[in-house]
């Protein structure tokens, strides 16, 4: 069952086509009267030549080598794998909105406009923010909108030297990324060992060069940070702001919202909370919230509402700007707006409720064998350690291989950071407890296996249509492309 | 009710998980939330629809606005509306490609890693570059981190941008550079083109990059002779943003000496969707891959030998290089990028210099024609791809208003981007418009005023 699957560019014919377009029916000029012989192409286009048939093969059995929510469990801790509501995907194709011009006359725009006026109330009241930029069009990219709003507050007041952003050491990689990007210091805060942001440290860390503190609650490691309101009032205290990474917004729907913990700029990514899927990489979408104070600096336009007719506004007097082409991953939102009608403010909590259920109940079951290193009340997900195992011979990527083999997408594995041979487990609320408990039989067995046979699980998986792959090859010897002379 | 169905946990199932986990309530499990900041109350959102009353309301929200369905559009300054094969729709409809996660387990990711790496090869065949990645968000992001990698290659921090590149994709360079320190100047522009005197000015060994665009801005096909050895000649980086959809037919950005090549994706299959989800395209010249942003798909083999692709090159990316890395960008548009992959297969390089050709002659037909009425002029002379600015003989907003009750979505205003250019429009035409519906618009402009 294991082969590779032919290129393109392999079963390429010359003279073979798979489109069909209207013929040209204005009256025809030559190439050259039209444009200057330099400019013109010289070199031959390489592009494949194949049938739609040929095509559309070609990519469905492309499809079936490729895992997907859909077809099993995905327990990808950080990335909220959760079922991808069918009805999204309809509605979001609909023709007055996916083929609608975006320089189109407001007055033809108008059931868009109220689309996103409505879903930006619906995350104002989910997290306590005062007012949205949807431009964002991922989660980095909203942490550098929000970012830049800071550093553009900051700057108006005349306050020039703050030129460093705290994260925790937890904190995801697009955390200090984007605080580079913004032309930021990063200043890491240690955790404690209870896992949670060592709360001396930051007292100690906050000054008057103190632009932000970056924070994801609950963190990367699924707990929350009970000190919360201490930590956002030693940063407001210097003068700085507080910016809340929403990935995790998951577990806490309903229950708390990051604006009443003190935060002051939020960023959502509605590809994990609300449900819209992850395309393999993308789109996602990363709206910005901000407390009044800083709504003068968000992007333009925003989306207004004067008496019966919405508008895009372009009145923002101290804006930093425009973050996207036009005014972000709209095709996104209609489906995270879908989702947030759909589930209104109790289907939400209880989402969220489950998120947690589900979290805890697969720890509970997973600790009988494994190693928990934070054992205590988890949020949307948690953390296991493979150390132990790894000392046998089989760690965390091994493990995930093993679940490979056994019809399960595994957690993501090193990650965080700050914990040896990390898998971060999330099982969303879209699962059922069965699959819970199956998956916890499945790594019982791997553990088994390691016990009995730790070099075999290290050389897995062994039912997949490729076995492991060699990375380190493909790193020493980069081959990015196809290329004709090189077969 | 509503979504609740999304939820399969029963009450018997969360009782006994409760007993499992060991707590009594459901209230337990968030007992590390403090007290104070606990929502005391609901939320306050419209209650629940079902599935059939969610359709209907969007449904109703969508039949509020103008399509290309239903209207005839003359609009493009970065989107536009190409034909869209059927099956691109179905591909990427294949919820094995769209429910997945960035293919984090290459062994049950081979699907959207191969499709990824042949991606970025036919990005490569059309611009003549040697690598390219798995997306950017859009084309104006594609230029901001474009400009950063030639900073990053360089180690210099000043660009040059031509006022003929997209004021769009101009504002979000600006902004990105404006937060980090990096400096962003203007090359000015004469009669439409990127002014290569100034440019010239301008150069110097400061220079890190130095942007253009490709057909620029108002559609205007510059000339890039000699550009390429003037800024190696001060090892700066040049990036041309280009129109993929003009590639089968300009010159490939390699033949001129780009060593960047960005670019909106949206022509290639991607619904227009009010302006996003959009395709930002990167490509480069190999010596640049360690500067690039985003992820990398690779060639290599599986333990056995068979060949296979994983993501690479991941040290320069946030997750491994964190502060340090060339940029923060981790989900990307790589469905978007899969469906403008099947576009390329299915056009091929025939199809693919047929829509060309039919832009390039529609528009010219058009521009023609409407150049020929009284009051309505070239803002610029000079060779056009599928877009083209003219002058027309009074307010454009309400020349607007007047096509829009025949249905035609008319041209973009370009005043609010060049306050110089008053009473002047931007139309583009794609291989979709027929000559009976350019005749109608050219009626329609005639009739006016
Ligand atoms: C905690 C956290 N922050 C930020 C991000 C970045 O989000 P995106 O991939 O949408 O840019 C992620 C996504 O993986 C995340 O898990």
């Amino acid at each position: 069952m294991r082969k590779s699957k032919a290129l393109l560019f392999e079963m390429s014919r010359p003279g073979r086509r798979g489109y069909s377009l209207p013929s040209n029916d204005v009256p025809e000029k030559s190439l050259d009267e039209l444009l200057p012989r330099k400019a013109q192409r010289s070199e031959p286009l390489e592009l494949p030549e194949l049938s739609e048939v040929g095509v559309v093969r070609h990519y469905t059995e492309l499809s079936t080598r490729n895992f997907g929510v859909d077809t099993g469990f995905y327990p990808l801790g950080s990335c909220t794998m959760k079922y991808n509501p069918k009805i999204n995907e309809e509605v979001a194709v609909l023709p007055g909105f996916a083929f609608m011009h975006p320089c189109q006359p407001e007055e033809t725009t108008q059931g868009a406009l109220e689309l996103l006026y409505n879903f930006e109330q619906g995350l104002k009241e989910l997290t306590a923010m005062d007012r949205f930029t949807m431009q964002p069009a991922a989660g980095a990219h909203g942490e550098l909108t929000g970012l830049m709003v800071i550093q553009a507050y900051h700057r108006s007041r005349g306050d020039h030297n703050r030129n460093k952003v705290l994260i925790p050491l937890s904190a995801h990689g697009t955390n200090p990324a984007t605080v580079s990007m913004a032309g930021y210091e990063v200043v890491q805060i240690p955790c404690d060992d209870r896992g949670l942001v060592d709360l001396d440290a930051l007292k100690e860390a906050v000054d008057e060069t103190t632009a932000a503190l970056m924070l994801t609650n609950p963190s990367t490691l699924g707990l929350f940070e009970e000190e919360i309101i201490p930590m956002a009032k030693a940063v407001h205290e210097v003068g700085g702001l507080l910016y809340y990474d929403g990935a995790n917004l998951n577990a806490i729907m309903g229950y708390t919202r990051p604006g009443d913990m003190g935060f002051d700029v939020v960023h959502l990514n509605i590809h994990k909370t609300l449900s819209t899927p992850h395309g393999g990489g993308g789109p996602g979408s990363g709206p910005v919230g901000v407390k009044e104070r800083l709504i003068p600096f968000l992007p333009v336009p925003l989306v207004s509402k004067e008496e019966d007719r919405f508008y895009l506004d372009y009145d923002v007097p101290e804006t930093i700007g425009k973050m996207h082409s036009f005014y972000g991953n709209f095709g996104v939102a209609i489906k995270a707006y879908t989702y947030m009608r759909m589930m209104g403010a109790e289907g939400l909590k209880e989402a969220s409720t489950d998120a947690v259920i589900n979290a805890n109940y697969l720890m509970s079951l997973l600790k009988k064998t494994y190693y928990v290193p934070y054992d205590r009340i988890c949020k949307h997900e948690f953390i296991v350690s493979a150390k132990p195992e790894k000392k046998k011979g089989a760690g965390a990527g091994d493990i995930a291989k093993a679940l490979l083999d056994r019809n399960f997408h595994p957690p993501t594995v090193y990650f965080p950071l700050i914990v040896d041979e990390a898998l971060m487990i999330e099982p969303n609320d879209t699962e059922a407890k069965e699959t819970l408990d199956a998956f916890a039989a499945t790594m019982e067995q791997i553990a088994k296996d390691i016990d009995e046979d730790a070099e075999k699980v290290a050389h897995g998986p062994y039912n997949t249509v490729v076995g492991r792959l060699d990375e380190v090859r493909a790193v020493r010897n980069p081959v990015l492309i196809w290329q004709k002379d090189k077969e | 009710m509503g979504g609740k169905h999304y939820l399969p946990l029963t009450d018997e199932d969360r009782r006994e998980m409760l007993a499992e986990i060991g707590v009594s309530s459901v209230e337990d499990l968030f007992s590390d939330i403090p007290r104070e900041v606990r929502l005391q109350r609901e939320l306050e959102l419209p209650s629940p629809l079902s599935e059939y009353e969610a359709f209907k309301h969007l449904n109703e929200l969508a039949s509020k606005n103008k399509h290309f369905n239903n209207c005839v559009s003359f609009m493009g300054a970065g989107v536009y509306d190409h034909f869209i094969p059927a099956v691109i729709k179905h591909i990427t409809g294949r919820s094995e490609f769209y429910t997945s996660y960035t293919p984090y387990q290459p062994e049950i990711s081979q699907g959207v890693l191969q499709a990824i790496f042949e991606y970025q090869t036919m990005i490569c065949q059309l611009t003549g570059m040697e690598v390219a990645n798995a997306s950017m968000y859009d084309g104006g992001t594609a230029v901001a981190e474009g400009a950063v990698m030639g900073c990053g290659a360089t180690r210099r921090s000043k660009v040059l941008v031509s006022r003929s590149v997209s004021p769009l994709y101009r504002a979000v360079l600006d902004n990105y550079f404006n937060s980090r320190g990096l400096e962003v100047e203007e090359i000015p522009i004469k009669d439409g083109y990127t002014d290569r005197s100034e440019l010239e000015n301008k150069m110097g060994d400061d220079i890190a990059t130095v942007i253009l665009q490709q057909p620029n801005f108002f559609g205007l096909v510059e000339d890039m002779e000699g550009i390429a050895d003037m800024v190696h000649g001060h090892k700066a980086v040049l990036l041309v943003s280009a129109d993929p959809l003009s590639l089968p037919l300009l010159q490939a950005p390699s033949e001129y000496g780009a060593d960047i090549v960005v670019g909106e994706g949206q022509g290639l299959g991607v619904p227009a969707s009010f302006g996003g989800p959009l395709l930002g395209i990167m490509a480069a010249k190999s010596k640049f891959v360690r500067q690039m942003p985003g992820r990398i798909a690779g060639e290599t083999v599986d333990s056995e030998g068979n060949r296979g692709y994983v993501l690479t090159l991941q040290t320069r990316e946030q997750h491994i290089r964190r502060e340090k890395a060339p940029s923060n960008i981790c989900s990307n548009e790589a469905l978007v990028a899969l469906g403008a992959a099947v576009y390329m297969a299915a056009m091929g390089p025939q199809g693919m210099r047929e829509v060309a050709e039919q832009c390039l002659q529609k528009a010219a037909y058009a521009r023609e024609s409407i150049t020929a009425l009284k009051g309505y002029d070239d803002v610029y002379a000079g060779s056009t791809f599928k877009e083209f600015t003219v002058t027309v003989p009074g307010d454009p907003a309400e020349l607007n208003k007047k096509l829009l009750e025949k249905n035609i979505l008319g041209g973009v205003d370009l005043a609010p981007f060049y306050p110089e250019l008053k009473n002047a429009m931007l139309f583009a035409v794609t291989e979709k418009r027929t000559k009976e519906e350019i005749d109608t618009l050219v009626r329609e402009l005639e009739g006016w005023k």
